[in-house]
């Protein structure tokens, strides 16, 4: 550190938030890979249909599919909000 | 005979795919290797001007796949050694002039003539020309910038290399990847502005086969159409030699990851 540099703008140190940003949606994307194309349409449209009933984000939802040997299964979890069943009641 | 193809890929664009290839192929042309390397950016030509033989392209890829003219034709020999050659891209704007059958016709002419490494400078995306750029590959070269859009795009395509190429459709064995971080910029990492080495192997969970420190001399060297291999005195061209030694299976200890040490008067004054 030289005597002059309070004179220059430090940037923020971001590199932590990128790794752990990157590690986040990276997994998700793998997670998805070789899926069939349809997966994101269902997933929204899925979304459209829960919403009416309840008010969960995007995120809320998760959607596998696993391959076993001979047969694949579709996995969809929704976690519902804490207030959900106050709404819908 | 078959050569053995290298793709130097990224997805994602401007991250130095077509530097790397230029400095590849004139590394293992220095190392002996009787070396072609194609530039599969059809319509955006552009490896030739790194290479510099930019005004002594007459035929195109495009020509030869559509055997407009010779292979022998189309090859432009570099300038500095007599066993490299340059394949230009097309400038044409058809984007469907390149066919895998006619990729693939060049691809196995150039290994009868006796070619030991092409090498496939693939254009940016995941469309056509890079699914071409990478289909026949042996190796994969991936590109990366320590920087999160780069990253993820890298991520994407291994696993395009894992799934999308003839190898693996035939199930030949998977094509050996090598990660390649360049526009490394040791000083960012130790404030902790920059993703380091660490980070993108723990993110691609694949190790680096190189680290490319972000150096002005890249940019004088392509000003000058002169592979920044070639300039021993920059650490670019230094990395990328070891960069190369590694690809042909030499170890290498990894070079440019610290904060170069300052002098007295950038101690006191800064910068």
């Amino acid at each position: 550190m030289g005597i002059l540099d309070f004179l220059k703008r430090k940037p923020e140190p971001t590199a932590a938030v990128a790794k752990e940003r990157l590690r986040i949606i990276v997994a998700q994307e793998r997670s998805t890979r070789g899926a069939p194309d349809y997966l994101p349409l269902l997933r929204n449209e899925l979304l459209e249909v829960i919403k009416k009933y309840v008010n969960v984000d995007l995120e809320a939802i998760n959607i596998n599919v696993e391959r076993d040997s001979g047969h694949e299964i579709l996995e969809l979890s929704v976690a519902l909000p804490e207030t959900a069943a106050a709404k819908t009641s | 005979m078959t050569a053995e193809i290298i793709v130097v890929t990224s997805g994602k664009g401007g991250v130095g795919k077509t530097t790397t290839s230029a400095s590849l192929a004139t590394g293992l042309a220095m190392s002996g290797k009787k070396v072609a390397v194609i530039d599969f950016d059809v319509g955006l030509r552009n490896l030739d001007l790194i290479m510099g033989c930019e005004r002594r392209v007459v035929y195109d890829f495009v020509n030869v796949v559509h055997s407009e003219a010779t292979l022998k034709q189309a090859l432009i020999k570099d300038k500095r050694y007599e066993n490299l050659y340059v394949l230009a891209a097309s400038q044409t704007r058809d984007k469907d002039a390149l066919t895998q059958e006619g990729v693939e016709k060049v691809l196995e002419e150039l290994g009868k003539e006796g070619f030991d490494y092409v090498v496939c400078d693939s254009p940016a995306g995941i469309e056509k020309g890079a699914h071409l750029a990478m289909y026949f590959a042996d190796h994969a070269v991936v590109v990366v910038n320590p920087e999160v859009s780069s990253v993820r795009d890298s991520d994407r395509i291994l696993g395009l290399l894992a799934s999308k190429t003839r190898r693996a459709e035939r199930g030949d064995g998977a094509i050996k990847q090598h990660l390649l971080l360049t526009r490394y910029n040791p000083a960012r990492v130790a404030v902790g502005e920059m993703l380091s080495v660490k980070d993108v192997e723990e993110i691609l969970g694949i190790n680096v086969v190189g680290v490319i420190p972000e150096s002005e001399n890249v940019l004088a060297a392509s000003n000058a159409g002169v592979p920044v291999i070639l300039d021993d005195n920059s650490f670019a061209g230094q990395a990328y030699s070891d960069t190369v030694a590694r690809i042909l299976g030499e170890e290498r200890a990894m070079r440019f990851l610290e904060v170069p040490k300052k002098g007295f008067f950038q101690r006191v004054f800064g910068g």
